[in-house]
């Protein structure tokens, strides 16, 4: 059953002050508790390693004020605005947000397809797009597995390490398996073969060996659901990771690899010498052009990925994925083969992020398995359920809010976590559906409509 | 020329929940375009009847024959999860509805289509494409669909995701969209609980038109007695796990044995309460 939207603050209308008074109290005792040894006591190793500590009471007390008169004031709004999201529009606003909201993703488009022109100067900033389209781009990926088929996956950045390290592996030595070379020899190839091409062979490689893993991945965790299944990918993640880490033979550990092949525009390399692309097209050379080129690339790779999601989803692929999100049981009983199903949505997903993987070892030249830590998984479900599970548009404003957010509030240093903290938790509590909660339906008779995300399951498996 | 046997043959059928016997050596025959109503009590066995059938449990003993139009025998006991639906073309409603609450009723009927549409795409590929043949099996699809919401009334509301949809709406989708898969044999798990007197007359004229005009086979259960007697061809009575009678519908009405199950009464105060029904009648 479809489970209404929850209207916390209309359930006690009529409670007094008193009540406020008494939550502001609790919260300010919580506060007490857990800001007494992190905030009133402070530590430090003296000159000969004894312990030195001194008392903050002063602080202490500001930040238990703080919470209480805080509470007081959220509690208060929350009467003066009512429910959350019980607030109705008038129409007329209501259809001028609808225009901007279609309006919305052909600008954002064109403003992408226009970075690198405006901010031609700025090498700073076309890092920073080229970073926040990666991030766009896994969210795309993963939204194909969270958002769509779902299924709960902590572990996607497993994907993006095994696209990463297949095309790094594979553009240094050709194939890393001699016995296999030697046993079929039209299958080995070296880098002087492959030369400046390296990238473009290898890109659809890595993706497809990421899709491998997707699969591989997947048939282990076919009958969990939820928890379950968020933890046994998690622990995935980090066993590729670990995996990486430790095959020092192979994937040289913690050194990482490095001169890893820079992409070529299609075999023109982006190098100053006669060969080089700016000479080629007659300008004088510059390393932006590299920056161009590998942000023009993540911008087609992702809208490839966009386009991909958004054609299966209308495709009774996608309409299974959609459907076992919402009840697994119903599509068995319609003939609905559930392995292949979410097999299926496993492997896209990690093909994708595959992709990603080995756009992100290009730009860099070097990967570690740094790079891969559970937090990044964190980051890109992030983004999937801020932006809205499913929404596509919901996904890319999430990805620039959320990696622009990170930048933006770069001088608070050790701050920035909680800044970022204390926003999601306000987003989640002013839009618990992401920033676009509604479905578009993927096929209509009369009309397209839009489905409140209160009717759309998030998935259990 | 239609096949003589039975479309679904149920011989043996045992099925335990550890040390429960919820199902206790079930035979019975469902015949071809027919209603056949499975009733009995709560807690008879009757959807676990259902659930060994359509496959979500695997049977502890016994057998399940269905047999096509054309002949095709399929073992149901040996069959199993999607591939009942797929390959038998058994298709069930549920006792709660479970219908995709966040799609629209016509995105729940393109569902129901899930295999044939799959291989029109290709397993995707053509899809992708936009292949003219993909796009001409979705178009049709897209039309059997609609042919379906007409009959269902719900045309209006193609468009309205199925969880906003009135209750007997709900409950009419829910079949809708079994027959969009195209069923031999649909099994329905109590269509007309929560329904007023009027929707439940009009849920007998669909079963009626989907056995007569269609020419699927039902299989049945149903509490309410109105609902079953207007439109069974045969009745098979559950109680404890045990089939207790099984027969033409005025027949197994008039059976003493129904009655006590029903009535929870031994069978001569059964007897008693027939009688009395009986006088008042006259
Ligand atoms: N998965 C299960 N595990 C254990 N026992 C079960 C299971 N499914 C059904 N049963 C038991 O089997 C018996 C029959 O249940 P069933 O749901 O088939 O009855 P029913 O005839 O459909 O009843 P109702 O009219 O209330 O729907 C009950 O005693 C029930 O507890
Ligand atoms: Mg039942």
């Amino acid at each position: 059953m479809a489970v209404p939207a929850p209207h916390p603050a209309s359930a006690e209308p009529t409670a007094g002050f008193g009540f406020i008074l008494k939550k502001a109290v609790i919260s300010a005792l919580v506060a007490l508790v857990l800001f007494f040894l992190m905030i009133g006591i402070r530590t430090e190793a003296g000159s000969s390693g004894q312990l030195i500590y001194w008392t903050r009471f002063g602080e202490l007390a500001a930040i238990v004020g703080a919470v209480f008169v805080g509470s007081i004031v959220i509690e208060l709004l929350r009467r003066w605005i009512g429910p959350v999201g019980g607030v109705e529009l008038p129409a007329s606003v209501r259809g001028g947000f609808a225009v901007l909201g279609r309006l919305l993703a052909p600008a954002l488009l064109i403003f992408a397809l226009l970075v690198p022109v405006i901010f031609y100067k700025e090498r700073y900033l076309l890092d920073l797009a080229i970073l926040v389209m990666t991030y766009v781009m896994l969210g795309w990926g993963l939204n194909i597995v969270v958002g769509l088929a779902g299924l709960l996956d902590l572990g996607y950045v497993a994907f993006y390490a095994v696209g990463a390290y297949s095309y790094a592996l594979l553009a240094q030595s050709g194939l890393p398996l001699p016995h296999l070379t030697d046993a079929f020899p039209y299958v080995a190839f070296s880098m002087e073969q492959l030369g400046p091409w390296a990238f473009w062979v290898l890109l659809p490689v890595s993706g497809l060996l990421a899709a491998l893993w997707g699969v591989i991945l997947g048939f282990p965790v076919l009958r969990l659901r939820g928890d379950y299944l968020a933890i046994v990918t998690l622990a995935f993640g980090e066993i590729i990771r670990l995996v990486i880490l430790n095959w020092q033979d192979l994937t040289g550990g913690p050194n990482g690899i490095s001169g890893i092949p820079r992409p070529t525009v299609f075999g023109i390399p982006l190098t100053p010498g006669e060969h080089g692309f700016a000479a080629m097209i007659g300008v004088p050379f510059s390393p932006t052009h590299r920056l161009v080129f590998l942000f023009y690339l993540i911008l087609a790779l992702a809208l490839i990925t966009n386009w991909v999601t958004i054609r299966l989803r209308r495709l009774p692929i996608g309409r299974a994925w959609e459907a076992m999100r919402e009840d697994e049981v119903a599509c068995r009983a319609l003939g609905i083969n559930i392995t292949t199903t979410k097999l299926s949505a496993f492997a896209i997903g990690a093909m994708f992020g595959g992709f990603a993987g080995a756009f992100f070892a290009t730009r860099q030249g070097f990967i570690s398995p740094e790079s891969f830590s559970f937090q990044e998984s964190a980051l890109v479900l992030a983004i999937v359920v801020l932006g809205g599970m499913g929404s596509q548009l919901g996904v890319a404003l999430a990805a620039i809010a959320m990696i622009g957010g990170f930048e933006l509030f770069r001088g608070l240093d050790q701050f920035r976590m909680l800044v970022f903290g204390g926003v999601m938790v306000l987003l989640m509590i002013w839009r618990p559906r992401g920033l676009i909660g509604h479905r578009a339906p993927t096929v209509f008779l009369q009309k397209r409509t839009e489905i409140s995300a209160s009717l759309v399951k998030e998935g259990h498996g | 020329m239609t096949n003589a046997a039975p479309i679904l043959a149920i011989d043996g059928l045992t099925m335990r929940f550890g040390g429960i016997l919820a199902i206790n050596k079930l035979s019975f025959t469902a015949q071809r375009r027919q209603i056949t109503a499975l009733i009995g009590p709560n807690g008879a066995g009757k959807t676990t009847v259902f659930n060994c059938i359509t496959g979500f449990y695997r049977p502890s003993g016994g057998t399940m024959t269905l047999v096509h139009d054309d002949g095709a025998t399929f073992r149901l006991d040996r069959l199993h999860d999607f591939r009942i639906c797929k390959y038998a073309k058994v298709a069930r409603t549920f006792q709660n509805i479970r219908l995709f609450p966040g799609m629209t009723a016509l995105e729940n009927l393109m569902v129901a289509q899930h295999n044939t549409l799959m291989r029109a795409s290709g397993f995707s590929l053509l899809g992708l494409l936009n292949a003219p043949s993909f796009r001409d099996a979705e178009r049709d699809a897209i039309d059997f669909a609609r042919e379906w919401l007409e009959r269902i009334g719900l045309t209006d509301r193609a468009d309205d995701a199925a969880g906003n949809l009135p209750y007997g709406d709900q409950r009419r989708l829910e079949i809708a969209r079994a027959m969009c898969a195209r069923p031999a044999l649909l099994c329905l798990d109590e269509p007309a609980a929560g329904l007023n007197a009027n929707e439940s007359a009009a849920l007998s004229d669909l079963l009626l038109s989907i056995r007569n005009d269609i020419g699927t086979s039902i299989l049945l259960i149903e509490h309410d007695m109105s609902v079953v007697m207007e439109i069974s061809d045969h009745i098979v009575v559950l109680d404890h796990g045990v089939k207790i009678a099984d027969g033409a519908p005025r027949a197994v009405r008039d059976d003493p044995k129904v009655v006590a199950a029903y009535l929870g009464a031994d069978e001569e105060d059964a007897a008693q309460v027939m009688e009395q029904t009986m006088e008042g009648g006259a």
